[in-house]
């Protein structure tokens, strides 16, 4: 089982991983352009004081990031850049090539009390004060998109239901340029749920200010129709104290393109950033996380996990994290799972820890691309269970660590029911027989 | 727990079965890295008939719990494994289990996300062939896992996940008890359990032969366990093949004498 690695780029030791998910030897993924902390591995675990793995040497400063709210200030992309090397440039350019337009999602909203929805002119002070683009596309979204929506959650509220956005595409051959903002006032609890489907070209910018001592649960599901090409930049500007927690579930759609940005703007901010995508031979799933803490003791936990069924389904996650030299007291660590269910399919997972201070609580990642594990399988089928149900259990439970932190169990139902749906359609099942001795 | 579900549900001819090993010989390892673990094994073992396997470590006890069980890292190179006549090599793993045979695992394995009680139930709708009544199942599960003085929050929790040694060995027995099978082969499913616990999974076992006819292979390296199930036959097992056999007379030898006298023995032969 571990014969077919050859879709991949680089083999790394995922033993330390091993023993946790996946059998050992199947470990798939490609390498980080800059090494994380030495001995690291796809495993790391840096403490400070924990001189055997490297210690938390600082790794020193990697240039600062480029932002722009001018599209022309980036290049036009051409795939050989950093941050568009692993997009299908063919497909993302029906968005960047995309003409200025006057095309919508259709909107279905449900806003609890304690909530408003407006909208701001292009230049609204509120929207100059927006974190930047960090890529072309996001740059286009910004200057297109006239303007945007306002979601306001009032200070202190505490909604008794989710804010749900349902977004469709209608079909349009226009691309839909839309930014989003979401403000969240401080000491607020707030669930903000973005449901995208349908079918659409869109480009989209979100931006979540979440005032101090703020609860936020943000959900964005990709449930597109095929056909969709979408590509998004979140971004999130956690306040003092405040808590942030991101579900993202990418299922449908050509194409999807997230780029996750973190920022603290004070100390005590706590970021969970989850994530789950399921990419079938017609699609593409990129999914781009940065997380910036440059304040004192705030802490980032990410966990993505996907799975992977046919040929050329291709799912990509960048796991940035950057610890500042002011950020003392940091606790960070990034995990991205990967299950390869069919030969042809591949995923390329890139954690990438740059720590410019030694005092911090801890800072790891781990990263493990594999097939399933034959040990939990055959457990499974020793006790009578057939081993397709066997196999659908265990990618059942493969999601259902990160769909349960969702929170919202209606949308919860819908999508584990979505992912089995999907796991019905499994072509290779019975190929892959559990071998008899 | 005289109650008429606890009667075996498994399919097959009436009466006791009986697991027939002949001449079993079992590889690890591919190509010039194979290596013959199991060199002959014979045995049988009747419903209704406890079986005591004792060997030192690395004796191969456990390939033997493996290869009847189906694990695809073993490699059959000779001999036959029958259930009630039917070829047990031949079966696929599940089939193996359907067709009555159960393997209590030493190192029973975590499966992150698959809660236990929708594990115990998928088990036993496969097992049986249709779902269990949801009631009856509800209060067996609970009344077994009372027995085995399992806290019921187990049954949300992910299979083996997070266990203590002593939590996965009762998860093995309270498997055992509502999965019914003929013949079950519980390998050092005493090791890692204090005495309290010996005692509780002991139960659990003796509970499951008053109900049902299963034949009991119990593979350990101790005589402890054998106070509280009382074996019929003691099988001692060397270097790949049962190299003496007796009753239970023969684990208090070994309790007082241990293998040393086997292993030399076996040592010799194998170099003639
Ligand atoms: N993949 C493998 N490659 C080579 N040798 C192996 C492999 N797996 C098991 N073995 C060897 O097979 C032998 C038998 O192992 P087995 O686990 O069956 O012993 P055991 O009698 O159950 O031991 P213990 O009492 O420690 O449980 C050991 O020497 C072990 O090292
Ligand atoms: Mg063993």
């Amino acid at each position: 089982m571990s014969a077919s690695d050859d879709q991949t780029t680089l083999t790394t030791d995922t033993a330390a991983l091993a023993g946790e998910l996946f059998a050992p030897g199947v470990g798939a993924q490609a390498g980080p352009p800059t090494t994380p902390a030495a001995g690291t591995g796809t495993a790391g675990d840096v403490s400070p004081g924990a001189h055997s793995h490297g210690g938390p040497a600082p790794t020193g400063s990697p240039a600062e990031r480029f932002t722009s709210t001018d599209p022309d200030a980036f290049a036009v992309p051409t795939g050989r850049e950093e941050e568009w090397r692993f997009t299908p440039m063919r497909r993302v350019r029906q968005l960047l090539n995309g003409a200025p337009s006057d095309a919508h999602l259709r909107w279905d909203t449900d806003l609890p009390e304690g909530v408003e929805l407006t909208s701001v002119e292009a230049d609204d002070p509120l929207l100059k004060g927006l974190p930047e683009p960090v890529d072309r596309l996001a740059a286009l979204t910004r200057q297109r998109s006239n303007g945007a929506a306002v979601v306001r959650i009032a200070t202190e509220a505490v909604l008794d239901r989710p804010v749900t956005l349902g977004l469709s595409g209608t079909g349009s051959q226009d691309v839909v340029w839309g930014q989003l903002v979401v403000e969240v006032g401080a000491f607020a609890k707030a669930t903000v749920v973005l449901d995208h489907s349908g079918l659409a070209k869109y480009a989209g910018t979100v931006s979540f200010l979440i005032g101090d001592g703020a609860q936020l649960t943000v959900v964005s599901v990709q449930d597109w129709a095929a056909g969709t090409v979408h590509g998004t930049q979140f971004d999130a500007v956690v306040g003092r104290d405040a808590t942030l927690k991101q579900v993202v579930v990418t299922l449908g759609g050509d194409l999807v393109r997230l780029v996750s940005n973190v920022q603290y703007a004070g100390p005590g901010g706590s970021v969970d950033l989850f994530g789950l995508y399921f990419a079938d031979e017609t699609q593409h799933q990129e999914h781009r996380l940065w997380v910036d803490h440059a304040t004192p003791h705030c802490r980032s936990n990410v966990v993505y996990k996907g799975a992977l069924q046919g040929e050329n389904a291709r799912t990509v996650w960048i796991g940035d994290v950057r610890i500042r030299p002011a950020a003392i007291g940091t606790d960070t660590y990034e995990l991205n799972r990967n299950l390869v269910l069919t030969d042809g399919a591949r995923a390329d997972s890139v954690p990438n820890l740059e720590i410019e201070t030694g005092e911090i609580i801890g800072a790891g990642h781990a990263s493990a691309t594999g097939r399933f594990d034959d040990e939990q399988l055959f457990y499974l089928c020793s006790r009578g269970i057939d081993a397709e149900t066997a196999r659908r259990l265990v990618v059942r439970g493969f999601f259902a660590d990160v769909v349960q932190h969702i929170g919202v169990p209606a949308l919860q139902e819908r999508l584990m029911t979505a992912i089995e749906r999907r796991l019905g359609a499994l072509p290779e099942l019975d190929e892959q027989p559990v071998e008899v001795a | 727990m005289t109650s008429p579900t606890a009667t075996p549900t498994s399919t097959g001819t009436a009466g006791t079965s009986v697991l027939e090993i002949r001449d079993l010989h079992v590889t690890v390892g591919e190509g010039d890295e194979a290596k013959e673990i199991l060199r002959g094994v014979d045995l049988t073992v009747r419903g209704g008939e406890t079986h005591a396997i004792m060997g030192p470590n690395g004796s191969g006890k456990s390939t033997l719990a493996y290869s009847i069980a189906g694990h695809p890292k073993y490699t059959i190179t000779g001999g036959t494994v029958t259930l009630d006549g039917e070829d047990v090599l031949t079966m696929t793993v599940d089939e193996r289990a359907r067709a009555g045979l159960f393997l209590a695992m030493q190192y029973p394995v975590e499966v992150p996300g698959v809660s236990v009680s929708n594990f115990l139930r998928t088990a036993a709708t496969a097992i049986t062939g249709e779902a269990p009544k949801l009631r009856t199942w509800v209060k067996d599960v609970r009344t077994e896992m009372e027995a085995l003085e399992m806290d019921s929050v187990f049954a949300e929790r992910n299979v083996n996940e997070g266990f203590s040694g002593g939590e996965k060995k009762r998860h093995e027995i309270l498997q055992m008890r509502l999965l019914k099978p003929r013949i079950a082969i519980l390998d050092e499913t005493d090791s890692g359990l204090d005495v309290d616990a010996l005692r509780v999974v002991s139960e659990g076992v003796n509970r499951a032969k008053a109900d049902s006819p299963v034949g009991v292979l119990l593979i350990t390296h101790y005589t402890r366990i054998l106070r509280y199930i009382k074996p019929d036959y003691v099988h001692v097992f060397v270097n790949g093949r049962i190299v003496e056999e007796g009753g239970s007379e023969l684990a208090d030898k070994l309790e007082n004498e241990g293998y040393a006298a086997y292993v030399k023995d076996s040592k010799e032969t194998a170099k003639a």
